[in-house]
């Protein structure tokens, strides 16, 4: 049976053709109600998919002759990604018809940039690397711009597609030097070769990093962040601060561990570099910011800083950690956006820190949960975004990178200024603003996410082991 | 199984706390609903911690009452448990709860369930950290409290209570971050981080150093030693009454644990390297914040000072490392608790009447409120050290300690002895003597009866410890002297590696 050949990326392919077959659903069909069915059946599909893949009915293997690889690592990242997807769409459902921007290409967008993600944290050679960076970023181009009468989104998507252009070239010619001077595209075959010191192999890797460097928004590749996460929708905002991050570290990740793992050394002192400066730059710039989606983006560059961390050491340990920290990070991030879109003032959308002063006396649930996750991500304990912190420092200090450790400890007290500085907003101040109520649908997930971040510390071994087990088969 | 006494403890509050929460705050019999269930919570809890003093075994100096469970890792559990050294410190804990709560009774009319949420659950965290016996589980406590003590500052405190909050969170927030570090370092290079373990661990010698300096740059902060006490005054003058006297009473104490539970059981070496160390900043607090607390013009800033001189005395008596000196350092955390948590509350008293903390602004108070006078009296002699009243005792060993091992230092401590006497007793001049010159002082009047009854409490508490301080010194001094037998044990084994490092040499 060769069909059997293809079940590890069968996810991939019922995304895909699901995503078609809506694309063509909605191209003849255009009113309000076939946006419900195409978005109920996207979430059906992704529900599907992620079901599969939970209840572990998709065998581990390689496909695509080895193009393609599914393990535990790249499932537990197809998870994490289909997760925040999901929840992705729900929300934009309300958020969507709240300002009048119900097209159904979103869907499909964010369908077929799914499996490109999927693609990506499965790809096992050069090949498939590109073509699924290329196929997760084109549709978030568009998605960037898709409110297309705001000057600020279409702004943000053509800043997005040409920076995102020009680091896809930088990436492609590093994978050219480096297909160049291994002569292989495979990650396991690349790894045989890279038995001689070659300065080519060098610059193929720095070019490399750059471009996953862009993707992640790690400083100095970062300059796009502010303004596309300003620009966009919030819905889209908060897909772009999660699921390609994810996508893209763990992409990062297989590539480093599994075709370089004999340059440790030099792409350590790069990633060490990147991540130091994205720690201090995401929590210096972040405290002038008046702009609650311009703050979160450079949180989410300190975070990504603070990701990176984990992956420095190339270990187990160090897998694990950025697992748990990615886990984590989606839990907070997901929980703080969607609080922010559930806010609204005479639908009007909170736009500035400003717009929540007084919060805690007209809704003091939403303003304590806001405060829960910022304290969270500002990684007080016992809140879940403490364990993610502690684990990826446990695997700076395993790697006797003290100082690494430093400058993340101390950017964490930076950036817990910014955060508070919030929180003072919520409670420290009056304000006689009313907030709409906020609709059931988006006040489950809140407290859901809420609740893990909250009481993550009860039983963390939960969570750990379960990071523990993905990251084990990158090590085999 | 015993029943486990300890984690009930910890609980009670949070149980409280969620019962409040369910309770609809909207109309007036709601916030007395909630004031209530959170004084009953705080009672419950205090004479559940009784217990804890009933079935103490004073005659071993292994942990008591310890309770186990698996946690994070196999080595990294929740492990709790009490010696001498925190037995008190529990009970100071839910001893000055009740009162916190009864004072802010009336004063507290914004936001009440939330304030009574915040103060149990920081009752609860406060617990945490006095018993786990975790490096892991303690950092988890000791960081949380952080939480509740900025809300609590920044919601119900004074007019710059948002600058005063933002200081206290982020001074203490970036000393405790490097102790993370070094607690890290700890498991990766024992793989545990039980402190009992680990007590029995050789540390390198150079290790040492730098953990120990981790450590003590977060209990410096907490404590705070000199020249990271600034936040304390800020902190102090803008939280509400019961804010205060929790940061005082217990939030403070929690640095000087932190030395006596992990500095020096587990950096011995480092503990001898930087004695000099601390004593001279030690010294400097006691002397230059004396100084600083007599120009104070502001009656709780005055306070603040002088717990920083006062907590002076229980670093420089645990460093003596002497008997005299750690049981005289704990001794003086346990009535500096209640000493300057009387005082708070005293202050909170007047403040309550005339809204202001300004000392000129009073003056021939003792003509309108004698009975308040006379119970300012005595926690202003106990805040000097006057024999008789808990003050004494503890300044008294601490510096019988401090005689032992260094004259100087003895010599420059004493003077803060006197220093105090004279910042105190010119507050006390200022406040309650005089002719009345301000109209407003003239319409105060006396104790009422919830007043009378948060005071005497700690009147009595005061004399009693002063006359017969044995009831607590029984209690520490098994644990005290397991911890210097072991201090001894391990230097004399250092020094004499040193020397024989040296005479090796001079073959």
């Amino acid at each position: 049976m060769s069909f059997l050949l293809y079940t590890p990326i069968l996810p991939e392919i019922v995304l895909t053709i699901a995503s078609m077959c809506l694309l063509i659903i909605g191209v003849f069909r255009r009113n309000e109600r076939t946006y419900t069915a195409i978005s109920n059946l996207a979430i059906l599909s992704l529900l599907i998919v992620l079901l599969t893949i939970v209840t572990g009915r998709v065998p581990e293997g390689v496909s695509f002759g080895g193009s393609l690889i599914t393990d535990s690592f790249s499932l537990y990242l197809k998870t994490l990604i289909l997760v925040s997807s999901l929840i992705i769409l729900v929300v934009s459902n309300i958020y969507l018809k709240n300002i009048n921007l119900l097209k159904f290409e979103y869907i499909i967008l964010i369908l077929l940039s799914v499996v490109g993600m999927m693609i990506m944290v499965s790809s096992n050679d050069l090949i498939s690397l590109y073509l699924s960076i290329e196929l997760q970023s084109l549709p978030l181009y568009v998605l960037a711009s898709i409110r297309n009468k705001s000057l600020k989104s279409t702004e943000s998507g053509l800043k997005y597609f040409v920076l995102g252009a020009l680091s896809s070239c930088i990436l492609l010619y590093g994978l050219s030097l480096i297909y160049g001077y291994t002569g292989s595209i495979y990650y396991t075959e690349i790894a045989s070769n890279l038995y001689e010191y070659d300065i080519g192999i060098l610059i193929g890797l720095a070019f490399a990093l750059a471009g996953f460097a862009f993707k992640i928004s790690a400083v100095p590749f970062h300059m796009w962040t502010p303004d596309v996460y300003e620009g966009s929708p919030t819905t889209v905002t908060a897909f772009f601060a999660v699921a390609p991050k994810i996508a893209a570290l763990g992409l990062i990740v297989r590539i480093l561990i599994t075709a370089m793992p004999t340059l440790i050394e030099d792409w350590q002192s790069i990633l060490i570099l990147l991540s130091i400066f994205s720690m201090l730059l995401g929590a210096f710039s972040a405290i002038g910011q008046r702009n609650l989606k311009r703050l979160l983006a450079y949180s989410s560059i300190s975070h990504m800083g603070f990701a990176l961390m984990g992956v420095i050491n190339g270990t187990f340990d160090g897998v694990r950690s950025l697992s748990l920290y990615l886990l984590i990070y989606l839990v907070m991030s997901l929980a703080l956006f969607i609080s922010i879109i559930a806010l609204k003032n005479n639908d009007e959308h909170i736009e500035n820190i400003e717009d929540i002063s007084g919060l805690a006396k007209v809704n003091p649930v939403m303003a304590s949960i806001i405060s829960i996750l910022l304290f969270s991500l500002a990684g007080i304990p016992p809140l879940a975004g403490f364990f993610a912190k502690f684990y990826v420092l446990y695997a700076a200090v395993d790697a006797n990178l003290y100082y690494l450790a430093i400058f993340g400890v101390l950017s964490s007290v930076i950036s817990a200024f910014y955060y508070l500085r919030i929180i003072k907003v919520m409670y420290f101040e009056e304000s006689a603003i009313s907030f709409d109520p906020i609709s059931k649908r988006l006040k489950t997930i809140i407290y859901l996410l809420t609740a893990i971040t909250l009481l993550f510390f009860l039983k963390p071994s939960i969570f750990i082991n379960f990071a523990g087990t993905a990251s084990a088969s990158l090590f085999i | 199984m015993d029943w486990p006494l300890l984690s009930t403890i910890i609980l009670i509050p949070i149980l409280g706390s969620l019962t409040i929460l369910l309770i609809n705050s909207d109309d007036e019999i709601g916030k007395r609903n909630i004031k209530i269930v959170a004084m009953y919570t705080s009672i419950v809890n205090f004479f559940a911690s009784i217990f804890l003093w009933v079935n103490f075994d004073k005659l071993t100096s292994d942990f008591q009452f310890t309770e186990r469970y698996a946690w994070l890792t196999e080595n990294i559990t929740y492990h709790v448990g009490i010696d001498g050294v925190s037995l008190f410190l529990i009970i100071l804990t839910t001893f000055l709860m009740p009162f916190c709560i009864l004072a802010s009774w009336n004063s507290i009319s914004v936001k009440i369930k939330d304030y009574m949420v915040a103060f149990l659950i920081l009752e609860s965290l406060m617990i945490g950290v006095f018993c786990s016996l975790d490096l892991v589980v303690f950092y988890l406590f000791f960081e949380a409290c952080l939480i509740p003590m900025f809300l609590i500052i920044g919601i119900w405190g004074g007019a710059r209570r948002v600058y005063a909050t933002f200081k206290f969170f982020l001074y203490t927030l970036s000393g405790s971050v490097l102790m993370l570090i070094a607690i890290i370092y700890i498991y990766l290079l024992t793989g545990t981080t039980d402190v009992t373990i680990l007590n029995g661990y050789d540390f390198d010698y150079s290790v040492q150093n730098w953990l120990w300096m981790a450590f003590f740059i977060s209990f410096a902060v907490k404590i705070p030693m000199f020249p990271v006490h600034t936040w304390l005054p800020d902190a102090h003058v803008e939280a509400p009454t019961a804010g205060s006297v929790i940061l005082a009473g217990v939030l403070l104490k929690m640095g000087g644990y932190g030395i006596l539970r992990f500095s020096i059981p587990l950096f011995p070496i480092g503990s001898y390297v930087f004695t000099d160390f601390v004593f001279v900043l030690s010294v400097i607090a006691i002397i230059y914040t004396s100084f600083i607390a007599i120009a104070q013009e502001d009656i709780k800033k005055l306070i603040a000072y002088s717990s920083v001189a006062h907590m002076g005395f229980v670093t420089m008596g645990i460093f003596t490392l002497t008997d005299q000196g750690i049981q005289g350092g704990i001794f003086q955390m346990i009535s500096h608790g209640l000493i300057s948590s009387a005082l708070f509350l005293s202050v909170g008293v007047v403040y309550d009447r005339l809204h202001t903390r300004e000392i000129k602004v009073y003056g021939g108070v003792v003509k309108k409120m004698p009975i308040y006078a006379a119970f300012f009296l005595v926690f202003t002699m106990a805040n000097i050290g006057l024999p008789g009243t808990s003050g004494f005792v503890g300044e008294f060993l601490t510096l019988i300690g401090a005689f032992k091992v260094n004259l100087y230092v003895a010599f420059f401590a004493t003077t803060g002895v006197i220093l105090s006497a004279a910042y105190a007793l010119w507050l006390y001049k200022r406040v309650i003597f005089g002719v009345i010159t301000n109209e407003e002082v003239e319409k105060l009047s006396d104790l009422d009866l919830r007043e009378y009854m948060i005071l005497l409490p700690f009147v009595l508490l005061i004399i009693l410890f002063g006359v017969y301080p044995n009831m607590v010194i029984d209690l520490t001094a098994t644990s005290t002297a397991n911890i210097i037998e072991n201090y001894n044990y391990t230097l004399e084994q250092y020094l004499s590696q040193l020397t024989s490092i040296n005479s090796g040499m001079d073959n």
